[in-house]
């Protein structure tokens, strides 16, 4: 059982002051082995955070990102299933999940995780999975209306995934869950 | 033979080193007495246990022993005496010889100080036989103690009598109470040897020779606890009420404390009666108490004290609130404010960290007291700003810090800083603080803020706020920042940008003039600021935007409502200040998360005006190739989405757009930028445009440059290159096909693979990863034919094996 945070967006501290304290007294170091990150932090302090939380992180540029050293894309094996990850502003259409499938097949992943639109979306098709954590803080976006804090956990377990999304709606955590899991061949089936 | 050597000892003269020998022999003197003394306790013999007990207390005449080796040789006597007094029990109890005959027989001793020592002792038997009342015994004994005026001796030989009477005291619940008056003669007694006591140790100071009155101030010193004990057992006299303590005791004491006119024991008194005596009888007899302070001798530190009894009280009230009306009702806050000012008044050099210590202890005093009277912490406040007026700022590092703790304090208290904003001194107390330390404490203040994730929701009150941390906002007069380190810099303006959204009313008249406080003084930042606060407040007014969205947006004047034009102008206005940075990159995003903004608000020329900003900026600002390939794609991006632009507004910006694409440096950034503008000619939306000419034209030139990509590639290097941009291509052209754009035909498509399949098969090195994709696509294809009905027929006529 591998757990992997995935989150992105937080706009900090542009559009927002801080962490849902709801989800900071969630995330406590040491629980988690793999967090990946779909950028727009966006400053040290936030890496300096999500460090401590878990030295294995993982994260790619978005466009307001303080530091420009993050990649444009990250491809990263954990067990059986190959994640890529992207921020997202580079694929256009925004949110568009045909284009996004294209980059799927270009990374060549199982599961990819993006961000951008601040709304989070776990969809399957033909190539694989598509995640968006959508934003942890709920931050501002042009893209999407009435944006939810939000923030995924993959639990990544032989051939299967469970993603665990966990929503801040008026002031309470909601969590849903969704199975994927994946044959022999890299084709995924939900 | 004993006897003679202790006098001997006496008489000699000698250096500190010598203390050790003239201990041991003391000692020694003493238990050889001893010896002697229990030989003549076994055998009854009174007569030679009197004899031999004078000899042995006879060593404590020495004057050779500074106090600490006095003591030792003391407890030494006292252990021993112990046993005598129990000899002393036995024999008056068996009526071998009466008590009263006793008393006077050991008054026959030769030396005053041993004859003392046993008179108290016998006096404690005296006392536990009833045969006369306690009281006349104390009475007695206390005066006759006058006996011994040398201080060190004196002292001794008192706290032996406190120390046997201390069980006999004619108390409440005593067995040796008498009449109902004995509890004055208890206190009397107790006091009287307080006064002596204190009068001994005072006297310690006159003694020997000026230059070393250091070491005398260290040995009384070490002394102190002899007649600060005295009071402890005054606080442990049942029958001592608040009343009696008010009328009798304190003023007693007090009159002593004064009126010996030292130091020391003035600070060393006046804290033992804060410790010693119940919080409840401090309060009560406040007034009292305080106006003993400025009778006390100047080089006494006052402000200490005060501040510990202020501290004292402060526990009190926290710890037990049922007593807070008492505080009310006793008036504590106004005592020690006039307290404070009298003693600050009759101290004009009292430099200013010992003002401004007072005035923290008072603080704490009143928010712990009274946390809902905010006159009195803002009088507080007042009190300590007319204190440093007239100075300029402040230098001295601990008065500084004392400043940062006096208005820390309310923050802590009152987590909701619009509190404390309406404290009027509390601006004025902070102009007295050096730049670097304004600063600090603005960080505090923002800290505060976010802690408790207060929200400020009115304008003036926010304008209160930038006041307080102006040094945050822009430069000081005197300030000279080159020394301030980046890191800290960004911090400090991380730290307004978080508090910005905090700004906030739901209001949005409200919100607006919020929006527009925090612009005035975010643009007196100047270049160095301006990149961290402008996207907090840009943001700040785009979700104001969003919430106003619909209402009509053409009137202008003073007292129109809050509209989104208004707002648009605010950020046109707000975005442009990053000019000055110069930040076009930052400024290029913001505006186009304006246009979209203005798009979704159906305000089509400012969004037009929004992207030509941004397109300026591309052109004239942004060089880097990295910078306008990102730039690039957030311009296709947002274009993509807008649904506002007419036809020629729209031509002109996609042709603009299209033209920037072909012109960045590398060619398959070329191709990627190119490709991707496709997507501006085809929405899903059937009122959007689905121009499937241009799509087709986009594509058709994507495939140019990849192409030319390839030659030059071959022309450099030898190998062809990726074939990537191809198979990216080709998954644009499967897009487009799947949504029916009809210049896009299957066999475009098939070509499109087959010269995919001729370069890989001519590549000379195999790319697992471009194989992988175009795997991947084909496979795509494949399962498309799989889902059937149009989407099935229509991936038909694609042939995906060779």
């Amino acid at each position: 059982m591998v757990l992997v945070l995935a989150l992105g967006d937080l706009h900090i501290p542009h559009r927002a002051p801080d962490l849902p304290a709801k989800f900071k007294s969630m995330l406590v170091p040491g629980k988690i082995q793999h967090i990946i990150c779909t950028g727009n932090l966006c400053i040290k302090e936030v890496h300096d955070y999500l460090k401590s939380l878990c030295p294995d992180l993982h994260i790619t540029r978005g466009e307001y990102d303080e530091d420009a050293r993050y990649p444009e894309t990250k491809t990263l094996t954990i067990g059986q299933f190959k994640l890529g990850l992207c921020h997202g502003h580079q694929v256009v259409p925004w949110g568009d999940l045909d284009s996004l499938a294209m980059l799927q097949r270009q990374l060549d992943v199982d599961i990819l995780v993006t961000g951008h639109t601040h709304q989070f979306k776990a969809y399957k098709h033909e190539g694989g999975v598509v995640i968006n954590p959508g934003s942890a803080t709920g931050a501002y976006s042009s893209i999407t209306y009435d944006v939810n804090p939000s923030f995924v956990l993959m639990d990544i377990d032989g051939l299967r995934v469970v993603v665990y999304v966990y929503e801040l709606i008026d002031g309470e955590v909601k969590v849903d869950k969704i199975d994927f899991k994946k044959t022999a061949t890299t084709t995924m089936h939900a | 033979m004993a006897a003679a050597s202790a006098a001997a000892r006496m008489l000699s003269d000698g250096g500190a080193d010598d203390e050790e020998r003239w201990l041991a022999e003391g000692i020694a003197g003493v238990q050889q007495n001893a010896f002697y003394m229990h030989r003549a306790l076994d055998s009854n013999n009174l007569k030679d246990a009197l004899k031999y007990s004078a000899q042995m207390l006879s060593e404590l005449r020495t004057s050779r022993l500074s106090p600490h080796k006095y003591y030792e040789l003391y407890m030494r006597a006292f252990d021993e005496m112990r046993k005598l007094e129990m000899f002393f029990r036995e024999e008056t109890r068996r009526g071998s010889c009466s008590v009263v005959d006793l008393y006077e027989l050991v008054q026959h001793a030769g030396n005053v100080l041993p004859r003392l020592y046993l008179l108290c002792t016998v006096g404690s038997v005296y006392i536990k036989s009833k045969e006369a009342p306690a009281k006349d015994v104390l009475k007695d004994l206390v005066e006759m103690c006058r006996g011994i005026q040398h201080p060190l001796r004196g002292l001794f030989l008192r706290s032996y009598l406190s120390q046997i009477s201390r069980d006999k005291l004619p108390d409440i619940g005593s067995e040796y109470k008498g009449d109902a008056e004995s509890i004055n003669d208890a206190v009397e007694f107790v006091l009287q040897n307080f006064i002596e006591m204190n009068k001994l140790w005072v006297r310690m100071q006159h003694q020997g020779p000026v230059r070393e009155k250091e070491k005398r101030g260290k040995e009384r010193n070490e002394l102190r606890d002899l007649v600060g004990k005295n009071l402890h057992v005054l606080s442990q006299i049942e029958g001592v009420d608040l009343d009696m303590y008010k009328e009798t005791v304190l003023p007693r004491i007090l009159e002593q404390v004064v009126n010996c006119k030292d130091d020391l024991a003035q600070v060393y008194l006046m804290d033992c009666i804060i410790q010693v005596f119940p919080d409840e009888y401090h309060l009560q007899t406040l007034e009292t108490l305080l106006s003993a302070f400025p009778q006390l001798q100047p080089s006494v530190d006052i402000k200490t004290v005060l501040s510990q009894l202020m501290d004292r009280l402060s526990n009190y009230a926290a710890s037990s609130p049922e007593v807070l009306p008492e505080f009310l009702q006793v008036e504590a806050f106004a005592k020690f404010s006039n307290a404070i000012g009298k003693v600050i008044e009759a101290q004009p050099d009292m430099p200013v960290v010992g003002a401004v210590t007072l005035y923290v202890s008072l603080l704490t005093f009143t928010l712990r007291v009274h946390p809902d009277r905010l006159d009195y912490v803002d009088q507080v406040l007042g009190a300590c700003v007319k204190k440093l007026s007239g100075k300029a700022k402040l230098e001295d590092s601990r008065a500084t810090k004392q400043i940062v703790a006096l208005l820390s304090a309310p923050l802590e208290k009152y987590s909701n800083i619009v509190t404390a904003l309406e404290l009027s001194n509390y601006p004025r107390v902070m102009d007295y603080l050096d730049t670097a330390t304004t600063k600090v404490m603005a960080v505090v203040i923002i800290q505060s803020i976010m802690k408790n994730t207060t929200c400020i929701s009115t304008s003036d009150k926010i304008e209160a706020l930038f006041d307080l941390i102006k040094g945050l906002i822009k430069d000081m007069d005197d300030a000279q920042d080159d020394e301030l380190d980046e890191e800290d810099f960004k911090e400090e303006q991380n730290s307004v940008a978080r508090l910005i959204h905090m700004l906030h009313n739901d209001d949005p008249e409200e919100m607006l003039k919020i929006l527009c406080t925090v612009q005035k003084h975010i643009l007196l930042g100047g270049p160095k600021r301006l990149t961290f606060t402008v996207p907090s407040l840009v943001f700040s007014a785009l979700k104001l935007v969003r919430r106003l969205q619909g209402q009509d947006g053409d009137v202008t004047g003073e007292d129109v409502p809050a509209t989104p034009k208004k707002i648009f102008q605010i950020l046109h206005q707000t975005i442009e200040a990053l000019s000055c940075v110069p930040s076009p990159e930052l400024a290029l995003r913001l505006y186009l998360q304006c246009a979209e903004a203005a798009n979704d608000c159906d305000l089509e020329p400012v969004a037009y005006e929004f992207f030509t900003q941004a397109f300026i900026l591309y052109e004239e600002e942004i060089a880097d190739s990295k910078a306008q390939i990102t730039a690039i794609h957030l311009i296709i991006g947002t274009l993509q989405r807008m649904s506002i632009f007419g036809v020629e507004n729209r031509d002109t910006l996609t042709h603009k757009t299209t033209g920037y694409s072909a012109k960045l440096l590398k060619k398959p950034d070329q191709c990627r930028a190119v490709y991707a503008c496709s997507h501006l000619f085809w929405t899903d939306d059937h009122d959007g445009i689905m121009d499937g000419e241009r799509v087709l034209l986009c594509l058709k030139r994507a495939l140019r440059i990849a192409n030319a990509a390839q030659q030059m590639a071959n022309a450099t290097r030898g190998s062809s290159g990726s074939v990537t941009l191809f198979i990216e291509i080709l998954n644009k052209y499967l897009y487009f096909f799947e949504k029916g754009t009809p210049q896009i035909n299957n066999s475009a498509i098939q070509d499109l693979i087959e010269l995919i399949r001729t370069a890989q098969s001519d590549n000379t090195e195999a790319d697992p990863s471009t194989e992988a994709f175009f795997s991947s696509t084909l496979r795509y294809i494949e399962f498309q034919k799989q889902k059937g009905g149009s989407i099935g027929e229509r991936y038909e006529q694609i042939k995906t094996s060779s």
